[in-house]
């Protein structure tokens, strides 16, 4: 087919992408956005496949069974509490495909002796670069959210060292790829030493900070196609890539700011590394935290008009959200309002806490953001927190030195009553004791989230 | 020179594209559009479907075969996935 034919395919399909994103932006019209973005894709392959320079489609074919099998059998099998995990995983093998493609480009077009330009080999440094760190920075966020490494930050001494001179050698690696492009062990030397970049730059990020690793890995697997798109001088796969890598770096904000931190200080800062003196959990707890029992809460419950339920990753944990929505069901009938406020860093992906109340079949409108939920805890008879504890520290409003100053909270002390279900006092991922806790309107219920709720469900229902 | 420049504004307005129509995006469909997005960026298949089909040497093929198997976990897992999730999102009666 004519180059041109084929090149307006590759617009129509970059166009159905973008159609495809923005149909993303509304739970209507979600579902249609994503088919459209497959739509697009189906076309661009379509189209490429009918190059004249193709020899043999067996290998094509075989590679594109394999690979939606097991694409398929991920995303079935993968539950909505694995989600982040998944993503992590998918972005990892978007970023080591585009290394393989550029390799493979880079090999092609040195055996047929033509000239390579300054695009060329730029492009393909970086997709190496950015390719292998997407590739193994995944593989290592996979790992950590699997729960097959420990999730908490690996630090060393030379650490920022270390990974400043294994940087530098990716760019020297890089620039010597684009003197001499025909020695192509340089090319895979940079994949390799990007690799262990990939991997050293994502071990010292602990479970609190997995948002903004996934959503930078997710942008990193948009730029590495990019750059892909620069080598083959396809500008579908440039438009693609772009559109993703700006997708992520989206996300990365809006996660930043959630925290109150710059991208840099959850890159290489590391959380409660700071120096910071804090309040010792005796002074904080001693003697004024209230237990209560289900039946003392299901009493609370009964007589609220508004219930709000904050949900943090110890919801996740526990698979609570089934018997939440159990909860809402009965308070609902009895004419409760009940909201869900979730915390933009609630779990372990943006956006993850959302899935897993749709999952237990929360309509999307009764789920309100950190923006929509502060006005409304002070006309709130109660608040349930459940597996939730940094997000809603009020020590972020109070005390400018903690290490969560200035993060922006869910306001539920605020609230008439605040019920706080968890295991035991511990903290969360900052480390810090919880005022909140301790304060006059908030009881403590002291057990697994899934069971509390169950209880809580048991004691409405005997009640009536 | 000239033609890098062009590719260049592409890349660049494009990502303008992105971030206006990513803005727009509500934090509850933050997972799906993240999703839906990687889906998205699993494009590379189409360079990885030529060099698995032009076959210049093995290298290169057995490269495009790795690179088509990846890509195509990406695009198939992604959308898929994205698919299941936004089926949760429909509105209940």
């Amino acid at each position: 087919m004519s180059g041109a034919i084929v090149n307006l395919a590759y617009l129509v399909a970059s166009i159905l992408f973008i159609v495809g994103l923005k149909g993303l932006g509304h739970p209507r019209t979600a579902v249609r956005g994503n088919l459209i973005g497959a739509v697009g894709m189906l076309l661009a392959v379509l189209i490429t496949v009918t190059d004249q320079h193709i020899v043999s489609y067996q290998v094509m074919l075989a590679g594109v069974l394999v690979g939606s099998a097991a694409g398929a059998l991920l995303s079935e099998k993968t539950p909505m509490t694995g989600m982040p995990q998944m993503v992590a995983l998918l972005n990892g093998f978007g970023g080591g495909a585009s290394t393989l493609v550029a390799g493979a480009a880079l090999v092609e077009e040195l055996g047929r002796g033509s000239e390579l330009s300054r695009q060329f080999t730029i492009a393909t440094a970086a997709s190496a670069l950015i390719g292998a760190v997407t590739f193994w920075g995944s593989l290592v966020a996979f790992a950590k959210l699997q729960e097959m490494m420990s999730g908490n930050a690996v630090v060393f001494r030379g650490q920022h060292v270390l990974n400043a001179a294994v940087a530098l050698a990716c760019v020297g690696l890089g620039l010597m790829v684009v003197a001499s492009p025909e020695a192509t062990w340089n090319y895979w030397l940079l994949v390799a030493v990007s690799s262990v970049l990939g991997v050293l730059t994502t071990i010292p990020i602990g479970g609190a900070d997995m948002p903004v690793v996934i959503s930078l890995l997710n942008s990193y697997s948009g730029l590495a196609g990019a750059a892909t798109g620069f080598v083959l001088n396809n500008n579908m796969l440039i438009i693609a890539g772009a559109l993703v890598g700006a997708s992520g770096i989206i996300l990365c904000q809006v996660m930043c700011r959630a925290m109150n931190r710059s991208l840099s200080n959850v890159l290489f800062g590391g959380l409660g590394a700071a120096s910071f003196e804090k309040m010792s959990e005796d002074t904080v707890y001693a003697g004024k935290v209230k237990a209560s029992s289900p039946e003392e809460v299901s009493m609370l419950l009964e007589n609220a008009r508004r219930v709000i339920v904050v949900p943090g990753y110890g919801m996740a944990v526990s698979q609570a959200q089934h018997a939440l929505e159990a909860l809402a069901r009965l308070l609902e009938d009895r004419g409760t309002e009940v909201l869900y406020a979730i915390h933009p860093v609630a779990g372990r992906m943006p956006g993850h806490m959302n899935v897993l109340l749709a999952e237990a079949d929360v309509p999307y409108d009764r789920m309100k953001d950190l923006d929509e939920s502060n006005p409304l805890f002070p006309q709130t008879d109660v608040v349930i927190v459940i597996g939730a504890n940094d997000v809603v520290n009020p020590v972020a409003r109070t005390d400018p030195k903690s290490p969560i100053a200035g993060m922006p909270i869910m306001d539920v002390d605020k609230a008439r009553v605040v019920v706080v279900i968890k295991r035991s006092l511990s903290s969360g991922f900052a480390g810090i004791p919880n005022p909140l806790f301790a304060a006059d309107n908030t009881v403590m219920l002291f057990a697994d989230g899934r069971k509390a709720v169950n209880d809580l469900v048991f004691a409405l229902k005997e009640a009536r | 020179m000239d033609g890098l420049v062009t590719t260049l504004t592409i890349f660049v307005l494009a990502i303008y594209v992105g971030v206006e129509v990513i803005v727009k995006v509500p934090p509850t469909l933050h997972t799906p559009l993240m999703s839906g997005s990687n889906a998205i960026s699993g494009i590379t298949l189409v360079g990885a479907v030529l060099s698995a089909g032009v076959q210049h040497n093995t290298l290169t093929t057995v490269l495009g075969f790795v690179a088509v198997v990846f890509a195509t976990i990406n695009v198939v897992g992604g959308f898929m996935v994205t698919h299941r999730m936004l089926h949760m999102f429909r509105r209940k009666k």
